[in-house]
């Protein structure tokens, strides 16, 4: 039997995956991005099995706002990202590195 | 309640999110000549909407009038003072802003109406009191931030800045989120009353867990240490204006929202989150100290000193007393009104050929060419020091009041014994503007609005600030009872 606790682990462990992917990845920021939405869905996960869990609504429909939000936040990151792009010609993580001090 | 009060009780935020969809309109239609016509419609919506928060100033937390869409939502005395800041903080950023892009290029309608959709989503931050208006809110004032950021395309520091901004940004956005649904897994609820009641009840590891994420994420948003890292280079590479918005109304929306969340649904389980603010409020101040000396960008100085602040206002929220929180909303109003001030000074300074200056080298000797500018900036300086004639002394004294009155002695000793530290690079600047020969032509003259806006700043921070202490003490106390009245 799945029950909550299952639930639980599963995205507390791609939600460590999902941090991981932001500060070990050295080579490109698209991996950046990917990661931050791996965070997103395991946040959502999470929500939808408490409210399954407890069996009240609230958990889904926040759920729903995380997708929307994280619908445009990705908008975001890419737009930033091509802008990025067409002043240094790298999206490598190495490059980021104009400000420093 | 019906939903017609509930539209008056947000009508600070509605109206601006309507004026900011029409602006969107009219710039898409009319191109990028039209910059500074949106500019003053979104000035003056702004200070309409402080105008409209004023109005509401006097209502409690624990009211039924307060409170709109079934407790999403509280137009309450805190929220109201907040916003109020928020607002002004904003428009005075309006002011100055145009005149930095009329150099650089790049002006087009889009930065005003950001600025309102942002203005919205901190007046939400404030005013939230259900975990899942707190998350809209960040969210939208966070994504038109990143924008923001990296508002000059053209311009490789700034695209870096967003880019940095976004990544650092979304990874708190996550942390906080994540919290939230751990908070509302053991309690079953996202309403900040539910929270409360569920804690007092049943405190468990998992809640613990909850409150952490949620307090990291928060600290990640006021740029506390440890959490910092991404201020210095955002504030520097971002343009001169943006950086001016990011250091005053974004870190009151977010000390706003961490001081409602530490002292309402939190607010049993004080003892659980006072070590972690301890330790951040005097990491911040001593980091932001240290960090500042040998800068010689001033920007990136002044993303050291907002960190450094950030830990003055931290102590009034470990505290976690009505003065404490009182304490903290007076040292954020009259942190504004230095950081407003300090960066118009900033964007005051301009080579003949109209290009900005934002190095040390770069103010020496300034005193013998702009002695008015030359006295702003050390009245702003000194007041971020804390030295007394000055008001910025007033916000120190207060919270440090607050910690002692709270039995937390040792922490008002070691804050006020760091806040020496800072002093050093605060002086450095007396030495170089008034000391130093000088090597850079500056500009000879500023325009009306710059010295409008720093006038008022530099008259709120002189000693004639003290007049304000009955006022400014009165209404932080009924803006802190807003919640504690219901502890």
């Amino acid at each position: 039997m799945i029950g909550i606790e299952h639930y639980i682990v599963v995205s507390a462990l791609l939600f460590v995956l999902g941090v991981l992917g932001i500060f070990l990845n050295r080579k490109n920021i698209i991996v950046i991005l990917m990661a931050i939405e791996l965070i997103l869905l395991s946040v959502n996960l999470q929500l939808v099995a408490f409210s399954a869990f407890l069996g009240d609504l609230v958990g889904q429909v926040f759920a729903m706002f995380v997708l929307t939000v994280a619908a445009a936040e990705a908008a975001v990151g890419l737009a930033i990202l091509v802008i990025y792009f067409r002043g240094r010609g790298t999206i490598a993580v190495d490059d980021v590195d104009r400000l420093k001090g | 309640m019906s939903y017609a009060s509930s539209l008056y009780l947000t009508g600070a935020e509605v109206g601006l999110s309507l004026v900011g969809l029409v602006l969107l309109l009219v710039s898409a239609w009319s191109g990028p000549r039209s910059g500074r016509m949106l500019t003053v419609i979104a000035g003056a919506a702004l200070l309409a909407a402080a105008v409209f928060s004023i109005h509401l100033f006097d209502r409690a937390s624990g009211d039924v009038a307060a409170r709109a869409f079934g407790d999403l939502y509280r137009a309450d005395a805190f929220g109201s003072f907040a916003k109020v800041l928020i607002y002004l903080a904003t428009a005075a950023v309006l002011v100055v802003t145009p005149r930095f892009f009329a150099q650089v290029g790049g002006y087009r309608g889009e930065y005003p109406v950001l600025m309102l959709f942002n203005a919205v989503g901190m007046g939400m931050m404030v005013s939230a009191s259900d975990l899942m208006t707190l998350y809209i809110g960040l969210e939208m004032s966070s994504l038109s931030s990143y924008i923001l950021a990296s508002f000059l395309r053209q311009d490789d520091r700034s695209a870096e800045a967003g880019l940095k901004y976004f990544v650092l940004g979304a990874l708190a956005s996550g942390i906080i989120l994540y919290g939230v649904s751990l908070v509302y897994g053991f309690t079953g609820t996202t309403n900040y009353e539910g929270i409360r009641a569920a804690f007092d009840t049943n405190f468990s590891t998992g809640a613990l867990f909850g409150v952490v994420f949620v307090l990291a994420g928060l600290a990640f948003k006021v740029s506390a240490v440890p959490f910092h890292m991404w201020t210095p280079d955002v504030y520097e590479g971002a343009p001169t204006p943006v950086t001016a918005f990011f250091a005053s109304a974004p870190k009151v929306a977010a000390m706003g929202m961490l001081l409602r969340m530490a002292m309402d649904p939190f607010a049993g389980e004080v003892d659980s989150w006072r070590q972690i603010v301890i330790f951040a409020a005097l990491a911040s101040i001593v980091v932001g100290a240290l960090g500042a000396i040998g800068q010689q960008n001033l920007k990136r100085l002044l993303a050291y000193s907002s960190i450094n602040n950030v830990g003055f206002i931290l102590i009034g929220l470990a505290a976690a007393t009505p003065a404490g929180v009182a304490g903290a909303l007076t040292y954020l109003t009259i942190y504004v009104a230095m950081v407003v001030g300090s960066f118009t000074a900033l964007l005051m300074l301009r080579d003949p050929t109209g290009n900005n200056l934002e190095t040390f080298a770069d103010i020496s000797g300034l005193s013998t060419k702009r002695p008015a500018l030359a006295w702003s900036l050390l009245a702003v300086m000194f007041s971020l020091a804390g030295i007394p004639p000055l008001f910025g002394f007033w916000g120190k004294f207060v919270v440090f009041q607050a910690a002692v009155q709270a039995d937390l002695v040792a922490l008002a000793v070691i804050g006020i014994a760091a806040s020496v530290i800072g002093a050093f690079y605060y002086l450095k600047f007396i030495k170089v503007m008034f000391f130093d020969e000088p090597v850079r032509e500056v500009e000879a003259s500023s325009p009306i609005g710059h010295w409008a806006v720093l006038a008022v700043c530099v008259a709120i921070i002189s000693p004639l600030g003290y007049l304000l202490t009955i006022p400014l003490g009165e209404w932080t106390a009924q803006a802190a009872a807003s919640f504690v009245a219901a502890m």
